[in-house]
């Protein structure tokens, strides 16, 4: 599937998006496509500018520079990273499900068990677990029968055993309908293995390419079992360059251009 | 106890309370109590603008907590100040402006006492009138608007994705809070108005396991707080609009003894 996606027109794209927020210099030139189909995982750092690169996506903010094209009548179902549960918002699964759309209780039941969370349709959203908050999320997105999945960080607060479990779901839901997935990650090296194009933002595109599988590496294996072992894989980044102090793009002229510095440079 | 002017405050509480309740629910979920309090201070110059304009005061108070609430909109978008330092500045620039405004107009007579602290006994057939249009507006526009309010309280990202107008849902939900804290002033002063709106909907929260349950318990306790404190005032010769606001507040804090609800059990 994802070698017809990339002959065929993306989903959405985004064409040498710059945004500025001031003086502040937050998108710089981004190109950015999602094909049907496609998983892409959108990797940077805090203040990479990841969100806004969504919220340029969503039509929420206006890029200074470059545009948008969106398959016309796509539907995009969004996966948020944090949503207002206070407890003094008395608001049920059930309630939060129907609140883009009303939605039958047999639908309700047959979409949260879809997402392994069947059992707390009437649970307080303020009480249940943070994994079980991104299958609630994923089902209100699944709810709208989106032609592309956004999800913001479907993984924070969750330890790897449910990450490789979340990784699947995300994967199985990809395969079924056949839609495009986006998903958004602070984690630069641990990326999903189903993931056919990684895309590491710092302001600009630093790089883009397919990650690595790593099942094959005995440790790995014996430490997390096979199944995280195959729903995890390993981005090697290849930079051509590395940012300064005030995180502008510059040459890599000493040390070995083939193996970056990831952490140090920020790049 | 029937003469007119209790009937007539009794009927002003109400009608209050009943805007009150549903408002001051949005307030306490999105976190906006210190709108209200910046709201609340336009009341004076609202008053000598109505009173420049040949209007009624109460017209006019109208009239400058939408313009405020207009303003607040604007500049939430400067990333100078944060918008905690911001209502601050402005809640007492305004206040300051209406003390300096009325101090001027040697023509005006204000009972100061009467706009600081309310005075429910001197509700008239003109207040009831506004009092019960801005009831009747702001019900029907949390009706029509009901799904698209808690979508954006929820997560705005999300509502905008979609397909709710977020900017302009949350601009009504703040005109109608100027509309309430509007009609509240003349019911407990601009000092307590937001005590009207807050109080009965955070007293809501125990007897509540939907939001729509919140809105509708948070209108009833403002309804009862309205009455009783009311005819204790009467009765034992207190001001009404402190009384009203400390029952509520009891009313709250018998909540709290309330087991918390929302949960309806594992699954049904």
């Amino acid at each position: 599937m994802p070698g017809d996606a990339s002959r065929a027109r993306p989903l959405i794209e985004a064409r040498g998006v710059s945004v500025s927020f001031g003086r502040q210099n937050v998108l710089d030139k981004v190109d950015i496509a999602v094909h049907a189909g496609e998983i892409v995982t959108l990797v940077g750092l805090n203040g990479a500018g990841k969100s806004t690169l969504i919220r340029v996506l969503f039509g929420i903010v206006r890029p200074d520079l470059g545009t948008v094209v969106r398959t016309p009548g796509l539907r995009i179902g969004y996966s948020p990273q944090h949503v207002h549960r206070d407890p003094i918002l008395p608001m049920t699964v059930r309630r939060f499900l129907t609140l883009g759309a009303p939605a039958s209780h047999d639908r309700l039941k047959k979409v949260l068990a879809e997402v392994g969370a069947g059992t707390i349709l009437n649970h307080p959203l303020a009480e249940v677990s943070g994994g079980e908050l991104h299958r609630v999320l994923l089902a209100r997105a699944l709810l709208r029968e989106p032609g592309l999945l956004v999800l913001d960080e479907p993984l924070a607060g969750v330890d790897v055993t449910s990450q490789a479990e979340l990784y699947q779901l995300i994967a199985t839901i990809r395969d079924r309908y056949g839609c495009g997935v986006l998903l958004v990650s602070h984690d630069l090296h641990m990326v999903m293995a189903a993931t056919d194009t990684v895309v590491c933002l710092n302001r600009h595109v630093c790089c883009s390419g397919h990650p690595k599988v790593i099942t094959r590496h005995p440790e790995f294996v014996s430490l997390f079992g096979p199944h995280v072992a195959n729903a995890i894989a390993i981005y090697p980044h290849r930079h051509d360059h590395r940012h300064d102090e005030r995180g502008e793009p510059v040459p890599i002229d000493d040390g070995d251009p083939k193996s970056p510095d990831m952490s140090g440079g920020q790049g | 106890m029937t003469e007119d002017f209790v009937l007539r405050a009794l009927a002003g509480g109400i009608g209050a309370a009943l805007a009150a309740g549903p408002v001051g629910c949005f307030v306490i979920w999105r976190r906006m109590a210190y709108f209200g309090t910046a709201l609340a201070h336009a009341v004076l110059l609202g008053i000598a603008l109505g009173f420049l304009l040949e209007l009624e005061p109460f017209v006019g108070v109208f009239a400058m907590c939408f313009i405020l609430a207009g303003c607040l909109i604007l500049l939430e978008r400067q990333r100078l100040v944060s918008l905690d330092a911001l209502l601050g500045v402005l809640a007492h620039a305004v206040f300051a402006a209406g003390l300096v405004v009325i101090a001027f107009m040697e023509r005006l007579r204000v009972d100061l006492v009467g706009y600081l602290f309310g005075d429910i006994l001197s509700v008239g057939v003109v207040d009831l009138w506004l009092i019960y249009t801005t009831a009747a507006i702001s019900i029907a526009a949390l009706l029509w608007q009901w799904r698209n309010l808690l979508s954006v309280t929820v997560n705005r990202d999300l509502a905008a994705v979609e397909g709710v107008p977020v900017e302009r849902v949350r601009f009504l939900l703040l005109i109608m809070l100027a509309g309430v804290i509007a009609v509240g002033m003349k019911i407990v002063g601009m000092l307590l108005v937001v005590a009207l709106v807050i109080i009965p909907a955070a007293a809501a929260r125990r007897v509540s396991s939907t939001p729509e349950q919140m809105a509708v318990a948070s209108a009833v306790i403002g309804i009862i707080a309205v009455i009783s404190g009311l005819f204790s005032s009467l009765e034992w010769d207190i001001p009404a609009g402190p009384a009203i606001v400390l029952v509520a507040s009891v009313a709250f804090a018998a909540s709290l003894l309330i087991p918390s609800r929302g949960q309806q059990g594992r699954d049904d």
